[in-house]
């Protein structure tokens, strides 16, 4: 994607966007966490059955056909007039898979939220932005009753690369969501700083 | 299989999404982003013909506003908006501008933004 970088061309193409999503196993704390911290709007979409019923229900020749409602989970922040931050809950579910390569895209990078309880619920959320490198922080939200785990012992059991920061959070104050946005842009920082000599695009 | 009503009352509104959308499912031309920025191009529109979602978007997106915020305004789902958005642009009464993406690799802006979350 060819990058323009003109300030003529920062003032007229209107607010700056920013895009995060909150990832995460079906009861990790994404609604919670996104309306803790921002202005909640629900927002429907209509898609396509999922590829692996696809496979079994052979809809050639109907596509188009068979849709689904989604329901996601959908925030905003507006930091100044010209620039706001919207976050996106990526629907749980594995048949709703398809939909992230699109919420993924151009996105300044994500939030897994982790259930100590459910560990392995987070893997597919891990899995899918390490493949597809986009900067990610896993934020462990701290339930009533659930075993607090050190982050170290997170990381290790999610297997993460070592430079991934590893929070615990409370979902439900906006603090602790605000300060694990904090850590996923300052992160983002730091891998942008460190490719500096790489030429973007 | 002749005799299967296609709705029934607990199906809800019987004008269904798609019926706004004349069936389709796809917008035409280039894929319009979540966040793509939709304005209203002020083209000269006469109210009795257009379709009111037509008017609904032309009254949402003053100021010009991204299609997710649309979407969730109109309480219509996204894949709707996006062929009602794709019909409207063809027609000339709206623009519909990609989300300026290149800033996100400017370290500055970021730092503005992890300062904007910490005042919070």
């Amino acid at each position: 994607m060819p990058l323009e970088d003109s300030d003529d061309e920062a003032a007229v193409a209107g607010p700056v966007s920013i895009k995060i999503l909150i990832a995460g196993g079906f009861g990790a704390g994404k609604t919670t966490l996104v309306s803790s911290v921002s202005e909640i709007k629900p927002l429907r979409t209509e898609e396509m059955l999922s590829e692996p019923s696809m496979l079994v229900d052979a809809l050639e020749g109907v596509e188009g056909k068979e849709t689904t409602t989604v329901a996601m989970d959908f925030g905003r922040i507006t930091v100044r007039d010209d620039l706001v931050i919207y976050l996106f809950g990526t629907p749980g579910q594995h048949r709703f898979w398809f939909m992230w390569d699109e919420l993924a895209l151009g996105a300044l990078g994500a939030v897994v939220l982790a259930d100590t309880r459910r560990l392995a619920d987070s893997f597919p959320s891990v899995d899918y932005f390490e493949r597809r490198g986009l900067p990610f922080v896993v934020a462990v939200n701290c339930f009533d009753g659930a075993k607090l785990f050190q982050p170290e012992t997170v990381r290790a059991a999610l297997d993460l690369n070592p430079g991934v920061p590893v929070v615990l959070c409370d979902a439900r104050q906006r603090a602790s969501s605000r300060d694990v946005l904090v850590t996923l842009v300052e992160y983002a920082i730091r891998l942008i700083s460190d490719s500096e000599v790489i030429p973007a695009g | 299989m002749r005799d299967d009503q296609w709705f029934d009352r607990n199906d809800g509104p019987v004008v269904r999404p798609y019926a706004l959308t004349r069936g389709r499912t796809r917008p035409t031309g280039e894929v319009i982003d979540l966040l793509a920025l939709v304005s209203s191009t002020n083209a000269a529109i006469d109210e009795f013909v257009l379709e009111p979602e037509y008017l609904a978007v032309i009254r949402h997106c003053q100021p010009p506003k991204p299609v997710a915020d649309l979407a969730s305004d109109l309480n219509l789902p996204l894949g709707v908006v996006r062929i009602l958005l794709s019909d409207m642009r063809e027609h000339g009464l709206i623009t519909i501008r990609p989300p300026v993406r290149n800033r996100l690799t400017d370290p500055q802006v970021l730092k503005d933004v992890a300062d904007a979350l910490r005042r919070l």
